[in-house]
């Protein structure tokens, strides 16, 4: 009964989101305020429906209900009540109900705290949203059904995909997720500025939030998925360069863009033209990811069902979607005027050659995810493009954009001094020069080039400081005065100069795990150690046992150094008893705060009692991920900036009456 | 064997298959020989994985390339030889870094493309749009001032 009402009440969703689409169209069109008026309520409504929707899938998987077709496929009835719910969305039905769930929910925000939006500005950006959430509805509806019933009912259902069932998935999806469709509230906002042929400083103003929101919660998603899957798939890769991997890169980096340019658009009123079409892309990259993966036309483990009917609908919902808000946007981009005008060397030019890499990388992503579907279309051939091809066109062209980025928030808006950003930096580059020369000096056979790299990430994680240090005036005015200037500085600020750093950190977990990675493999009895990398490991025991729904082979292996003992990991070969697929659960012993020690168990040998190890030395690696904690940290603290709060959807609505007031009584920008 | 299939299937795309790849049985005694097809291999794509090298893979076709490359390798090929051999057998599929050929001519040219044509745009963008400005005289004047009265408000306050 309850699994009906779920699917009810996605139908009465899609006839919902249907009026949601519909009646402020016409309210556009007739100016009839009280239609426009409905909007609000409509989304809401809308969110409130697919979210009781949710909630029976959510119960019919808690409950092993395995008469339902999607539960039978995808649950097992001893699986732990955590993975019971992570199942929910570990398949292509749930995934879908949680991707419009999302959708619904952000619309169900910008509703909510959308109280100061121009009426018709809000009536347009909901009808666009709700147009969103009718086309996958329908899919949903039409190809998808995840409340499908079996008849008779199956007595166990076949078990979630095993490699799935790991925390890494209860949080992996749900924030990318948040990220993916995060991006169509940009997009939206594009589209209504484009009907309405208005845009302003205050649009941005109202974008930028939004766009800072999707890209937080779509840089965590990519920094879980790739630490999940460094864990889970035992084989220490972090970034693989997977078609699915760049399906959410390509929507990360046109995002980054976005961010850019908005605050251009904001400051200065310039770039308009650019961030329209930005923001459209950036969620029909979202699209294009969804499209890909969904589709099968690229398989993939993120694939669940490879489907060509479900492909074509996908399809069609992004030539239209994509299609239609291009055609708009070349309709009306003509109208919208540009203002302030800059200096090429200026905080503008400094974001433009930003948005140039940064859409030039993504063009670069695409094109090499594309190029083998498009040589085999054309001319049958097969041919694959793997990481070699990312690596050789992604980082040059991530190289000279890196080296900028400490200069960007030292040039003047309109026109900066390029010189005098340059004598600002010498410290900077003083110290990144000692770092890397130092480190290129212990490691006596680093190779010339791996020194440059070390230098670049020093020169970005000490020089997005230079900013607020130049701000403080320590040298000027004393440490005292300095550090209350610090204080006073806007959050923004912070969160700009706490972003780059963020990417510096990660820059230099990158060339550091690149460039002194070691491993080893080995065949080993218990009882022996070994040495690797400095440390000794020895192999204590082989013991089988029993979890709730797999059995598995656990190794367990001290690790020390100089007779003292690090730590203890305990690597797993595990058989799923539903699949009768075998995973590797890798043992990983942080080492200090950055470094790890990986081992992960291969085959055992035949007629002793040996078993092969791999080992790898991972220097620094976890900074890669923490660089993206401080990224996201750094996004959340400039979203709480005084002059975003209107607008933000984590703001509290105390906060947000207090931003209001402080813009009214501020001199309009 | 079904089990093998199934497992490729569902998890081989992202490497997922338990990490056995190189085994120790596989490893040629002189290293230096041993970095090369290690080199090698992590260049070659494992025909029957998504989008796995050889060297990472541990299906048996991953297995048996392996042991074909170091084969070769100690029979005294070059590097070059080795990968040359392997795409006579089983075609360009194999290789992860596509050949600079005209056929992938828009595949190597995409990013200085882009660059190209994305900074000759921003550039020309920027000249007509200053001119065009130039040319309303006063309004443009009017314009700029207000710009800059707004700009240094604005500074002042934060």
């Amino acid at each position: 009964m309850i699994v009906e009402l779920g699917h009810y009440a996605l139908v009465l969703g899609l006839a919902l989101s249907l009026a949601q689409m519909i009646v402020p169209m016409i309210g556009l069109r007739t100016n009839n305020a009280r239609m426009l008026a409905v909007a609000p309520s409509l989304t809401v409504a809308t969110f409130l429906v697919v979210a009781v929707s949710f909630a029976a899938l959510t119960w019919a998987y808690v409950t092993s209900d395995f008469s339902v077709r999607n539960v039978w496929a995808n649950s097992f009835s001893d699986k732990p009540l955590l993975f019971k719910i992570t199942g929910v969305w570990g398949n292509h039905e749930g995934s879908m109900l949680l991707w419009i769930l999302t959708l619904a929910l952000f619309g169900a925000l910008v509703a909510f705290f959308g109280g100061n939006l121009p009426s018709r500005l809000k009536a347009a950006v909901l009808s666009v949203q709700g147009s969103v959430t009718v086309a996958f509805a329908l899919f949903i509806l039409l190809t998808s059904n995840p409340f499908e019933r079996l008849s008779p009912p199956p007595l166990e259902g076949r078990d979630l995909n095993p490699i799935l069932q790991d925390i890494g998935l209860a949080i992996h999806p749900p924030l990318l997720y948040l990220g993916y469709v995060g991006f169509s509230i940009c997009f939206s906002f594009a589209v209504a500025a484009l009907i309405e042929g208005r845009i302003d400083a205050a649009w941005a103003r109202w974008v930028r939030p939004w766009t800072l929101v999707s890209w937080v919660f779509l840089t965590a998603g990519i920094s879980m998925g790739s630490y999940w899957a460094y864990y889970e798939l035992g084989w220490g890769g972090w970034w693989f360069w997977d078609p699915v991997e760049n399906a959410s890169f390509m929507p990360w980096l046109i995002g980054t863009a976005l961010l850019h340019s908005a605050l251009v658009m904001e400051k200065r009123e310039a770039m308009k033209v650019w961030t329209i079409l930005l923001a459209i892309l950036a969620f029909s990259f979202s699209l294009l990811g969804t499209f890909l993966v969904r589709s099968g036309v690229l398989t993939s483990v993120h694939s669940f069902a490879t489907d060509p009917q479900r492909g074509l609908f996908i399809l069609m919902i992004l030539v239209f979607f994509i299609g239609g808000s291009l055609i708009l946007f070349a309709l009306r981009a003509g109208t919208l005027r540009n203002g302030g005008m800059f200096h090429p060397v200026s905080r503008e030019g400094a974001l433009v050659l930003n948005n140039l890499f940064l859409t030039t990388a993504t063009a670069t992503v695409l094109v090499g995810t594309l190029y083998p579907l498009l040589v085999e279309a054309v001319s049958g051939e097969k041919i694959s493009v793997g990481a070699p091809y990312f690596n050789y066109t992604f980082i040059p062209l991530m190289i000279p954009l890196l080296m900028a980025v400490p200069f960007g928030p030292l040039l003047a808006w309109k026109r900066g001094n390029l010189a005098a950003a340059a004598e600002r930096l010498w410290l900077t580059a003083a110290i990144s020069l000692v770092a890397a020369l130092a480190i290129a000096w212990l490691i006596y056979d680093a190779p010339v080039l791996s020194a440059f790299a070390y230098a670049l990430a020093f020169w970005l994680i000490v020089g997005s400081f230079a900013d607020v240090w130049q701000k403080a005036g320590f040298v000027k005015n004393g440490w005292s005065t300095g550090w209350a200037r610090l204080k006073g500085l806007p959050r923004a600020s912070w969160g700009t100069a706490l972003a780059h750093a963020g990417l510096g950190i990660t820059t230099l977990g990158i060339v550091g795990v690149t460039t002194l990675e070691d491993e080893t493999v080995l065949r080993m009895t218990p009882g022996e150690t070994t040495s690797f990398a400095g440390y000794d490991v020895e192999f204590n025991s082989l013991t089988p046992g029993k979890g709730p729904n797999f059995t598995y082979d656990k190794g367990i292996f001290t690790i020390s150094r100089d007779g003292r003992v690090i730590g203890t990991v305990e690597p797993e070969k595990r058989v799923y008893v539903a699949s009768r697929m075998p995973t590797t659960e890798a043992g990983i012993q942080t080492v200090g705060l950055f470094s790890q020690y990986y081992l992960a168990l291969g085959d055992a040998v035949e007629g002793s009692e040996d078993i092969v190890v791999r080992i790898w030395w991972k220097p620094w690696v976890t900074l890669i991920w923490y660089g993206t904690v401080v990224m996201v940290a750094a996004g959340l603290i400039s979203l709480s900036d005084r002059r975003l709060r209107i607008g933000a959807p984590v703001a509290a609505r105390r906060r947000r009456q207090e931003a209001l007031a402080a813009a009214r009584a501020e001199p309009a920008e | 064997m079904r089990r093998l299939v199934a497992t490729l299937a569902l998890i081989a795309a992202l490497g997922a298959a338990p990490a056995h790849a190189v085994n120790p049985d596989e490893i040629l005694d002189d290293p230096a020989l041993e970095d090369r097809a290690r080199d090698i291999s992590a260049g070659l794509r494992c025909m029957v994985c998504q989008n796995q090298s050889i060297d990472d893979s541990d299906a048996e076709l991953a297995r048996d390339l392996r042991v074909l490359v170091r084969d070769r390798l100690v029979a005294g090929d070059t590097n070059d030889e080795v990968v040359a051999y392997v795409v006579d057998r089983y075609g360009e599929f194999v290789l992860l870094r596509p050949t600079f050929s005209a056929r992938n001519a828009l595949l190597w040219g995409t990013p200085i493309i882009m660059l190209l044509l994305g900074g000759t745009a921003a550039f020309l963008f920027g000249r007509r749009h200053s001119r065009s400005r130039a040319g309303e005289a006063l309004t443009a004047e009017e314009r700029a001032r207000v710009a800059k009265i707004l700009d240094e408000g604005e500074r002042n306050d934060g």
